[in-house]
């Protein structure tokens, strides 16, 4: 195992230093530059800045530097906000991204698991039918359509929520549930599948002929074995959420790296652009990663790499 | 012991031979695979009625030049921001009425439009007839997703079958490939693609492309994997059937229904990338519409003018179910375990 974890934190390190020569030499094939506007510039001025920002080096000492960089935790200033260092300005806005990103995973998860399993408990009667149409529902309603939608409805017309403030929770809830359908929906069908697998097994059986109540065989002996499976899905899950939370913080206005992330687009920020990637790429995988490692840990019978042998 | 009656001769029969025949012979012609494929699928309602609505979107989009009442892009400045209004009927909604300062005004008589006038969802802020966008919108998304799906097959399937194949040195080093890629958050590479690429139809179908093969590649290869150890297979080999061959001939149609049902679960995620990126104003440049940019441009004027975002958020939705769930009833249809 613990070879397993070192092998997968050296892919984890690998990748990203593949993802960031991409990004890097990506951004250099494109065309303009941030001060290209700024025509009060002279010569002379724009020579000075380009110095300033090192751009002025040649292209594989700029990449030098910025990957040596890397190593130590810097990721550039920022072109457009005012200097700043790039760490500096993700430092700040991860906050709120976390938050919102949080809780929702966690409400998408609990409801996601109450549904599916209701559902199967209840299979093939008008509750399982509801429970299937409510996580298809979550699970094809784009998280930006719904935003726009709850917006619209208990912000503006019912005034139940701020239509677009970042101050306290209930500037949050939201922008949650925008982003809750998605894990909803995904962990509330594949409980169901999964849920419906236990409940006919032979050891269900064997708990409700000794006479449990249905209460204790499903807390006690479905319900835990149907989780395993779900743990898996959580790291893709938590990839989709930070990609809706993107555009649903701009939706609500929410100051976080999702919003920066597309505004440095927008302005040709290079530096927020490039540090934002890896910045994001990198949680993605320690994401998964984490999963991973867990789901070996917590299932025994699986023994990843090594071909179920310890 | 009581005495059997003796049974008369004539109540014996020689039976014909055909009776016998007919008695054991099926009632029901065999299926072949796909005919049960189909008897399945269509014996799911759901999928059923999503295949059907599905159709219909696509036809409509196909002809959306003889269907769309008017130009999508042509501007009458006068008569923006119409609310919806369906003829002479007066249905709430759609008869032309719309708030102004809590009086209901007939806003189509305010911009002197003359009696025939009417545009069935309103119009946008430039003029433009909504429902005629919505159309151009739809087909415009659908493009972007079936060729960018398509691309995917052409990248994804060869790739897997070769690394399946080939297994070994090859296998590990286009795995390799794979996870590098699959571990690059998709929206990031597509975002970055949009970046360097010209924005417009072109580079968005190849952003999603980059990254969509990927899933595809990685199922075809555990398929390719089992199909390779098969009887079949070896016998083809046997008889010195080249590596080409033996991948059109024995893998592809083998693989057809893992290629079917992926490429139905590829669809809406392209649907839902091209939305994204349009509606993050990243994706397709103005004047054309997609869903996208239509649901971004109905979000900023929804205060006043809800109708403007009723519409592209429906039909996006419903692209979106109607996908998902034909998805579920074909691989059901295709692999009966798979439910339950």
């Amino acid at each position: 195992m613990t070879k397993y974890i070192l092998r997968r934190i050296l892919y984890l390190f690998l990748t990203l230093f593949i993802i960031a020569s991409i990004t890097f030499f990506l951004m250099k094939l494109l065309p303009g530059t941030p001060f290209t506007n700024q025509n009060r510039l002279s010569p002379e001025q724009l020579k000075i800045v380009k110095a300033q920002y090192g751009l002025d080096q040649p292209v594989f000492i700029q990449y030098i530097r910025y990957i040596g960089g890397l190593f130590q935790g810097n990721l550039g200033t920022s072109f457009q906000f005012n200097n700043e260092p790039v760490t500096q300005l993700i430092g700040q806005r991860l906050a709120p991204s976390m938050q919102i990103g949080a809780q929702a995973m966690i409400v998408g998860t609990i409801f996601g698991i109450l549904l599916g399993a209701i559902a199967a408990i209840r299979k093939n009667t008008w509750v399982d039918t509801l429970a299937t149409f409510i996580s298809i529902l979550g699970l094809s309603i784009p998280s930006f359509v719904l935003a726009v939608l709850l917006q619209f409805y208990l912000a503006f017309k019912w005034h139940i929520y701020p239509v677009a403030l970042w101050d306290n929770f209930q500037s949050s809830v939201l922008p949650t549930l925008a982003l809750a359908a998605l894990p909803l929906g995904n962990v509330a069908r594949f409980m169901r599948t999964e849920m419906v697998d236990v409940m006919s097994s032979d050891y269900i059986e064997l708990a409700k002929s000794k006479g449990n109540s249905n209460w204790q065989v499903v807390t006690k002996h479905a319900l835990r074995n149907s989780l395993i499976p779900v743990v898996t899905i959580i790291g893709p899950m938590a990839v989709s959420v930070m990609t809706g939370s993107m555009v649903v913080e701009n939706i609500f206005s929410i100051p976080g790296i999702g919003e920066q992330f597309v505004k440095s687009i927008t302005t040709n920020d290079y530096p927020t652009i490039m540090g934002l990637t890896i910045f994001y790429s990198f949680l993605l995988i320690l994401v998964i990663l984490i999963v991973d490692i867990l789901y070996g840990l917590i299932d025994p019978r699986i023994r990843l790499g090594n071909g179920g042998k310890e | 012991m009581e005495q059997v009656p003796k049974i008369p001769k004539e109540k014996f029969k020689l039976l014909n031979k055909q009776d016998n025949e007919a008695s054991e012979s099926l009632g029901t012609p065999s299926l072949t695979y796909l005919q049960d494929v189909r008897r399945r699928l269509f014996s799911n309602k759901v999928a059923t009625a999503c295949l059907i609505i599905l159709g219909l979107i696509v036809l409509i989009s196909i002809f959306a030049p003889a269907v769309a009442p008017h130009n999508p892009n042509a501007q009458k400045v006068e008569y923006s921001n119409l609310p919806p209004k369906l003829g002479n009927l007066n249905i709430p909604g759609f008869n032309g009425m719309q708030d102004m300062g809590g009086k209901e005004v007939d806003a189509y008589k305010q911009v002197g439009a003359p009696k025939g006038t009417y545009y069935i969802l309103g119009t946008d802020y430039l003029g433009r007839d909504l429902l005629s966008r919505i159309i151009y919108g739809t087909r415009l998304s659908l493009i972007v997703a079936v060729l960018a799906t398509l691309v995917d097959l052409l990248i994804g399937i060869p790739y897997g079958i070769v690394s399946g194949w080939k297994g070994g040195r090859v296998d590990t080093f286009l795995q390799r490939i794979v996870e590098i890629v699959s571990s690059i958050p998709n929206l990031i590479v597509v975002i970055l693609m949009m970046i360097i690429l010209k924005p417009g139809l072109t580079s968005i179908i190849i952003a999603i492309a980059l990254t969509g093969w990927v899933t595809m590649a990685r199922l075809i290869r555990a398929q390719t994997f089992q199909l390779k150890e098969q009887e079949y297979v070896l016998a083809a080999r046997t008889l010195g059937e080249s590596s080409t061959k033996i991948a059109s001939k024995h893998l592809i149609p083998n693989l057809s229904s893992t290629i079917i049902i992926q490429t139905m679960f590829t669809i809406p995620n392209a649907i839902f990338f091209e939305a994204f990126l349009s509606f993050i104003g990243i994706g397709i440049p103005a004047p054309n519409a997609s869903l996208g940019t239509l649901l971004s441009d109905g979000q900023k004027a929804f205060r006043f003018l809800p109708y403007q975002m009723w519409a592209p958020a429906i039909i996006l939705s419903l692209i979106m179910i109607a996908t998902n769930l034909l998805g579920d009833g074909l691989r059901d249809a295709f692999d009966p375990q798979s439910s339950d």
